[in-house]
């Protein structure tokens, strides 16, 4: 991505070069205390990822509409001395904000998000590789065995990727679900199979030794530090 | 219907309706609210227009039938006036001797007054009822002398006045301003000040100058219905407010986004409408002064996160009725993306009489940060069912006791909720607690749009916050995590907990997923669902511990904890517990002491019922 790299930015450390844009059009705050001026219209996250920060995603994906769902993503956002949590792939900068992407509170939040996806599905292996990251080494929930996070992906992906609609949400709650309409195989279906290649759960599915529905932490064993989050 | 083309007209018209009323002339107005219409007062009119006709009093007589008074414990109710006689529970039969003895001879009909439970004296008058005498009914009030489908009714007590004074009296930043001063914040749920979100709708750029205003008639709390009462008894009041806010806002698109189970909401809306628009006071040159407006009624599918904000306006446009993130408000990017100011129905209702007294006037009632009145829908374990109205800074002490007439047969009073599904349950140590939005919150309850349920001693804490955790898990959209499988795994631990399989670690494990669910969500359904859990919790902490490490419900409601047994000494061996047994589990001969089969005992509680001697007991 291209940056003003003038020698005080560089030399200067502390804040990060500005992204080339317009003066007018740039919005300055702060992130994981680094102060940074970005583009208006972007999210919290694009902007923290474009600083190189990690911030774990599920639904998110940067050929679709963010859509906020699954959480994982919570950033701290700190907006007139008060703090609140704020799924950062929506959340568009704004000027003078605060952001921690990995402070105490939302590393706790993150954690509870994935212990309650994957006790109920224990099959995505995107989701064990997320829990063996942040050291979830126990499940508190009974376990069920879903094959569905409701990430919501597929349907975006059918709709504004495919140009079609074969796919959606239906019900509501607990019973919610991703089927065609009325559960009869949809005329507008190319079968083109999007929406197992963006599939977190289906395509990934877990491969280490362990119990059916069991947290697997293999990975936790072999490579310890692979996980940057 | 002559068309009111200015503010002139309007005046001379309500003169006119005035004048024409006779005060003398005896009229009898039967409540048609739901409360009322299911204990029978479609019946209860009939017979009455019947029996007038059938002595030829349609001169002297008039009936009119009006929306819901609020004391609905009562109902069917009738209210005879000029005198302000108060008959309750009146059914079919009563309607001749009301006739002959109230109506010709002057007489009051003793057994259909109400009865004040306390002084045990009889109350004639609708005004001396210890119900309404505490109450504030400035939104309410009206609803019992107005027939809903007369536009004349309301406009004869001085409606849509207040319109015309907004219009061709003040610049719509003035009315903004007006109801700014005012205080005025919303009963929807969120206690958002209604004037700022005017503002913020109005200074909102719209390239094409589109902006919407909505009224949120959504109302899914279990067991409130005071914007319905509101819509089914007084639709021109919310329709006048409508029209006061779109001038302030310069709106000309209007939606009411009505439930589905309400249909008599709907139609009373619609006829409201097209009345209103006879007369020129809704659509093209509002009353001559160049203003176009109209309101179009959309019905909701019946889900409760229909009532958000962001829900209710993707259901308007055709979606599917879910969230989406807020971080910029509807009032700035609402409906179509355009500026919408969304308010619920009281709110609306309030309008009118702000611009009509004045900003001032309406401050005066209530306390420091919240102003005015606000109407509850008082249920539950309590001598009086029914939609009250209240200013606010009353305490709930009063509520419960001078207006709710205190808790059925000497029973104890345990715990208020407050709030709807989410909201908070409040302990008797909290009743002296004054009705505002801020204190509410406080606590870990908060106003909600205004359920109110009130519970005694043989309620279980824990139980109810699984009736409403689950209520929420259902109601839930289920786009984001938190919400969705936090209440699902909400649900099962205290259900694990009530069924005696609770284990040490589980209240800790719940308080931490509140958190999660409480800051992670992404609506305020999410967001506040915690509330039944976490103030039940707060309060009610030893009720938990015991279901949990005792095994025993101290109220004796969860079913896995407790046991029915029969006293030998008391059981007379009547068998009426024998045949009522739907299970068979009760074996004994006649005249000797029965037993019970705990085995086969499914612990429906139908054999204490039918115990004449008081024989079962429950451990
Ligand atoms: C889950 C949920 C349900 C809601 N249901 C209703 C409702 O039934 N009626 C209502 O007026 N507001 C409801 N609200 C509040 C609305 O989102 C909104 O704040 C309100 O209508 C704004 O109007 P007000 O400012 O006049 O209160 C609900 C909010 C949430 C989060
Ligand atoms: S099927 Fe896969 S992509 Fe689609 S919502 Fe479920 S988890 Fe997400
Ligand atoms: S908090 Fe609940 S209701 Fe709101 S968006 Fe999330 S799942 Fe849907
Ligand atoms: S990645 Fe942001 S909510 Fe899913």
């Amino acid at each position: 991505m291209p940056f003003k790299s003038t020698d005080e930015n560089i030399t200067g450390g502390k804040d990060f070069p500005d992204l080339y844009y317009e003066e007018d059009n740039l919005v300055s705050l702060t992130i994981d205390r680094q102060k940074v001026r970005v583009e208006k219209g972007m999210t919290i996250l694009e902007a923290a990822r474009w600083m190189g920060i990690k911030i774990p995603t599920l639904c998110y994906h940067e050929g679709l509409t963010p859509w906020g769902g699954c959480r994982l993503c919570v950033v701290e956002v700190i907006k007139r001395g008060r703090s609140k949590l704020e799924a950062s792939c929506t959340y568009p900068v704004a000027e003078g904000i605060q952001v921690k992407t990995n402070s105490e509170k939302v590393q706790k939040t993150r954690r509870m998000i994935v212990e309650l996806l994957i006790s109920s599905c224990p099959n995505s292996r995107t989701l064990q590789d997320l829990a063996s990251g942040m050291g979830i080494t126990e499940i508190r929930f009974k376990m069920e065995d879903n094959d569905c996070i409701l990430c919501g992906l597929c349907v975006r992906m059918c709709k504004e990727q495919m140009m079609s609609g074969g796919i959606g949400f239906i019900n509501r709650g607990a019973k919610r679900e991703v089927s065609t309409p009325f559960h009869k195989s949809s005329e507008i279906c190319r079968g083109c199979g999007a929406c197992m290649y963006i599939c977190p759960v289906v395509t990934l599915q877990c491969r280490g030794r362990r119990e059916p529905g069991d947290l697997c932490n293999a990975c936790i064993n072999v490579c310890p530090t692979d996980f940057g989050f | 219907m002559v068309k009111i083309k200015s503010p002139e007209d309007l005046a001379s018209l309500t003169a006119k309706l005035q004048k024409e009323k006779n005060t003398e002339e005896i009229c009898i107005t039967v409540c048609m609210g739901p409360g009322c219409l299911t204990c029978g007062s479609q019946k209860v009119l009939e017979s009455l227009k019947e029996e007038i006709k059938k002595r030829d009093l349609q001169e002297k007589v008039q009936i009119k039938e009006t929306g819901c008074h609020g004391f609905c414990q009562k109902g069917p109710i009738l209210l005879i006036k000029p005198a302000g006689i108060f008959y309750q529970q009146v059914i079919k039969r009563d309607i001749p001797e009301i006739i002959t003895e109230t109506i010709i001879n002057n007489r009051i009909v003793e057994r259909l007054l109400y009865v004040d439970p306390i002084l045990n004296s009889k109350i004639i008058k609708e005004k001396d009822v210890p119900f309404y005498k505490s109450q504030y009914r400035l939104v309410f009030g009206d609803n019992s002398l107005i027939d809903p489908h007369k536009i004349d009714d309301y406009i004869s007590l001085g409606g849509y006045s207040a319109l015309a004074k907004a219009l061709f009296e003040m610049t719509p930043v003035q009315v903004m301003e007006e109801i700014k001063n005012s205080g005025l914040r919303g009963r929807g749920g969120g206690g958002f000040h209604t004037g700022r979100k005017w503002e913020s709708c109005r200074n909102a750029p719209s390239p094409d100058g589109v902006r919407y205003v909505i009224c949120n008639a959504d109302e899914g709390d279990p067991g409130a219905f005071m914007d319905r009462g509101l819509l089914e008894g007084n639709p021109h009041r919310v329709i006048e407010g409508m029209i006061i806010g779109a001038y302030a806002i310069s709106s000309n698109e209007g939606y009411a986004y009505v439930r589905n189970e309400y249909p008599l909401a709907v139609a009373n809306l619609n006829i409201a409408l097209e009345l209103a628009r006879e007369y020129g006071l809704l659509g093209k040159d509002i009353m001559g002064s160049g203003f176009d407006f109209d309101i179009l009624v959309v019905q909701g599918g019946g889900a409760f996160v229909c009532g958000e904000s962001t829900a209710l306006m993707a259901s308007i446009e055709g979606k599917r009725g879910e969230p989406r993130p807020k971080h910029i408000h509807t009032s700035e990017r609402g409906l179509w993306n355009k500026p919408t100011a969304l308010n619920n129905v009281e709110t609306w209702a309030n309008v009118p009489i702000i611009i009509k007294k004045g900003a001032e006037w309406f401050s005066q009632i209530g306390t420091e940060r919240s102003k005015g009145t606000k109407i509850f829908s008082l249920v539950g374990k309590i001598n009086n069912t029914g939609l009250v109205e209240v200013p606010m800074g009353i305490s709930l002490r009063d509520i419960v006791y001078k207006i709710g007439g205190g808790i059925p047969d000497g029973k104890k009073f345990k715990a208020i909720q407050t709030g709807g599904p989410s909201g908070g349950c409040l302990p008797e140590e909290l009743l002296d607690l004054p009705v505002d939005f801020d204190e509410l919150t406080k606590v870990g309850s908060m106003m909600g749009s205004g359920g109110m349920i009130v519970m005694d001693e043989n309620t279980c804490m824990v139980d109810i916050a699984k009736y409403f955790l689950k209520f929420l898990r259902d109601e839930s959209c289920g786009k984001c995590v938190p919400c969705r499988e936090g209440l699902k795994r909400m649900v099962q631990i205290i259900e694990d907990i009530t069924e005696g399989k609770g284990e040490p670690g589980h209240l800790e494990l719940l308080e931490e997923l509140t958190q999660t669910v409480k800051e992670a969500s992404l609506c305020g359904l999410g967001k506040t669902a915690p509330n039944p859990v976490l103030s039940t919790i707060r309060y009610f902490r030893d009720e938990y511990e015991a279901h949990i490490m005792d095994k025993k419900c101290p109220a004796l409601v969860c079913k896995n904890l407790i046991e029915y047994s029969i006293d030998e000494l008391l059981c007379t061996g009547c068998g009426s517990c024998k045949r009522a047994c739907p299970v068979m589990a009760i074996s004994g001969e006649k005249l000797y002491p029965h037993t019970l089969d705990m085995e086969k005992c499914i612990k429906c509680g139908i054999c204490l019922e039918k115990c004449p001697f008081d024989a079962i007991k429950i451990s």
